[in-house]
């Protein structure tokens, strides 16, 4: 734990302005402000209208699919020989990972608006095939921005927005990966401000989006609570989640936050390794401004952005969720990393032992319950959140394991 | 404290026509060419330089400026530097006002103080940080104005009456208007609708009013020049620099004269147009 003050509640932020104590805020272009001072007011509304509430609730149940299961891993625990380890099973929710219960909320806030055209960045393509396939639901246009090294190593998911009617955007500029289609759909939405909607794929860029964008996520860690109230009669002792930019991990985690003697585990991804290229922003990074708000980046000393590098599309961010950068610096939340070759290890292992193709994202976090279980005692409740499934990176996974699919 | 720029806008009132506002990117295509092309720009006409400090990630620029701030980037430019060949060119020229341009992140890992002292001693006389809107005031224009320079803001046409005073608050030198929603080098804007737009911002301020997003020849300087207090022309100048360079990207002997050639056209096509001197 850190010197600084603990907050009553982990759970009030951010304030009026946006600020996770230091992080956060609104650091965007003057053309884009009046837009985001709109959808800022048009949340409040939503979020205080139970009809929007009620739609959300249905489509929920119906469309998506939930509530996702809370499913005990015999057999991975067993084999690790500690803590009762619970998957959160995301990756079964209807487009396969939990970025579609942020679009749906994103879209039915957007209809509430009267904008027509959606536009979204993608990195692993989930947050993209998410948006695509709502914008079929409401026959709304969808243009998704992907760096154009994604299109290349995530093309089950291009091809699946394609056939919902989305128009994939490759981008060029920069690095060709997340950061840059990000900058893309920015560039995007001040060109187009009246008629488009930003349907920000996790909790960053500039206020109202990580507040938003968490409370869209939080029912991941709301069915946790009274799922294992049902399955344990009592909370669970421990939460593990990846982050890239921290949405899966954010809607667990957040529900739990003031319950302190949970222990709370968020694993970014190690890359090569910590010392070599990765894409762990609190482990490697330090605090600076970037996509409309203050957070930890990964950048050079005169404060230009650098290449994150990590095996999961989805990870492969520079910066993270301005929370995150809050939990992390005031020490609630324990941020540990895991390297592509753990994650590997870690999809193989819980693909033999429970039959479940983790994608790479979640694989990470597999690889921490590796460590962490054994350590603990046996009465030990541990969940992790299994945030997507594997499907999309079975050539990629293929690939780095020396097997050719085709 | 904003004396050089608003001793040049006097100038140019009394002289019966708008200022002629350039941009060029510090270090594009190499530190030392960058610095003889911002020399050379107040001789070919431009009466305040605006100077790009180079950002990997300039999310409301165009692939032209973007461009420009990669290749700067690629041979070394850092703000230090970048503030060196400010300082270089102060000690020839005491009067054109400069501009920096670009965005918060590099002034922030720099240290917000440390950078305010630095530009003043260099001779900086304004800011346009295009991630900061007035809502993040305090992060740097509340200390800026406090340590003698200008924060020059942009006001959009998506800025309605209802906000402008909150835009305008804090601005001191000149009001930037960007005359189209989108990005640098983009859309060429309908000029004839900018002067109701200018119009509308003097309303509400007393500064100068300057003009600038797709402002691409003479011609289309004149036409702004008709309803502004000022025309800036960016992407173009750098698409002039850019077609002269070689296939590694580096100067070559007709850079310099690119840039300089079409700012004697916009300073013409400003020149062309008479307005009346204030009173």
């Amino acid at each position: 734990m850190s010197a600084q003050a603990q907050p009553n509640s982990f759970r009030t932020g951010p304030d009026e302005r946006g600020h996770f104590g230091q992080f956060g805020g609104r650091f965007v272009a003057e053309t884009l402000m009046p837009n985001i001072l709109e959808l800022e007011k048009a949340y409040e509304e939503a979020r205080n209208d139970p009809a929007f509430h009620a739609d959300m609730a249905y489509f929920s149940t119906h469309y998506i699919g939930r509530p996702s299961p809370l499913y005990f891993a015999e057999r991975m625990t067993e084999h690790l020989g500690g803590a009762k380890i619970y998957f959160k099973r995301e990756e079964l929710n209807h487009t396969g990972a939990h970025k579609v219960n942020n679009v749906l909320g994103q879209i039915l806030l957007a209809r509430r608006m009267g904008k027509k055209r959606i536009i979204a960045e993608t990195g692993a393509g989930q947050h993209g095939v998410a948006t695509a396939t709502l914008c079929a639901r409401f026959g709304l246009d969808c243009v998704v921005y992907m760096g154009a090294v994604d299109v290349e190593r995530q093309k089950p998911n291009v091809f699946r927005m394609n056939m919902l009617g989305a128009k994939v955007v490759p981008v060029q500029s920069g690095t060709r990966t997340l950061k840059d289609a990000m900058n893309e759909a920015l560039r995007d939405w001040v060109t187009n401000v009246s008629d488009t909607f930003y349907c920000i794929g996790t909790v960053a860029g500039p206020h109202p989006y990580p507040a938003m964008v968490r409370d869209f996520q939080c029912v991941i860690g709301t069915e946790t609570r009274e799922q294992m109230m049902e399955a344990e009669g009592r909370l669970p002792d421990s939460l593990v989640a990846c982050i890239g930019g921290g949405s899966n991990a954010i809607g667990l985690f957040h529900p739990f936050l003031d319950d302190k003697d949970i222990e709370i585990y968020g694993v970014e991804a190690a890359g090569h390794g910590l010392d070599k290229l990765h894409a762990a922003s609190l482990s490697g990074g330090r605090p600076g401004v970037l996509h409309g708000n203050r957070t930890y980046l990964l950048m050079d000393p005169d404060g230009q952005i650098q290449d994150a590098h990590s095996i999961s599309a989805g990870l492969d961010y520079p910066g993270i969720g301005p929370e995150h950068a809050w939990l992390h610096e005031i020490g609630r939340v324990t941020y540990l990393s895991a390297t592509d070759q753990e994650a590997l290890d870690a999809f193989q292992l819980c693909s033999r032992l429970e039959g479940i193709l983790p994608a790479l994202e979640p694989s990470h976090a597999l690889a921490k319950v590796m460590e962490l279980a054994p350590q603990k005692p046996k009465d030990h409740l541990m969940v992790v959140n299994i945030s997507g499934r594997g499907d999309k990176d079975l050539f990629q996974i293929a690939e780095h394991l020396g097997n050719q699919i085709v | 404290m904003t004396k050089r720029i608003e001793a040049r806008f006097e100038q140019c009132r009394a002289e019966g026509r708008a200022a002629l506002v350039t941009y060029v990117m510090a270090g594009d295509p190499d530190p030392e060419t960058s610095l003889q092309i911002l020399k050379s720009l107040p001789k070919a006409g431009a009466d305040i330089v605006e100077f790009g400090l180079p950002f990997t990630d300039p999310m409301a620029d165009g692939p032209a400026i973007q461009a420009a701030g990669l290749r700067a980037l690629k041979v070394g430019q850092d703000t230090v530097r970048t503030l060196d060949l400010i300082r270089r060119f102060r000690a020839e020229d005491a009067d054109t006002p400069v501009i920096l341009m670009g965005y918060f992140n590099p002034i922030f890992v720099y240290g917000v103080d440390r950078f305010l002292a630095d530009a003043k001693e260099a001779g900086v006389d304004g800011l346009i940080v295009v991630d900061l809107p007035p809502e993040e005031d305090d992060e740097l224009c509340l200390p800026a104005l406090k340590a003698g320079l200008a924060f020059i803001r942009l006001a959009t046409p998506t800025t309605d009456d209802r906000r402008l005073p909150a835009v305008l608050a804090n601005t001191a030198g000149f009001v930037y208007y960007v005359s189209i929603t989108g990005i640098t080098g983009a859309a060429t804007p309908d000029f004839g609708k900018v002067a109701t737009a200018v119009e509308r911002i003097k309303r509400h301020t007393p500064l100068p009013v300057v003009v600038g997003f797709g402002v691409k020849s003479g011609a289309h300087a004149a036409a702004v020049a008709e309803g502004a207090d000022g025309v800036v022309v960016g992407s173009a100048l750098i698409d002039a620099l850019k077609n002269t360079l070689d296939a590694e990207d580096r100067a070559t002997a007709g850079t310099i004269e690119a840039v300089t050639k079409l700012v004697k056209e916009l300073s013409d096509g400003v020149r062309s147009v008479a307005k009346r001197a204030a009173a």
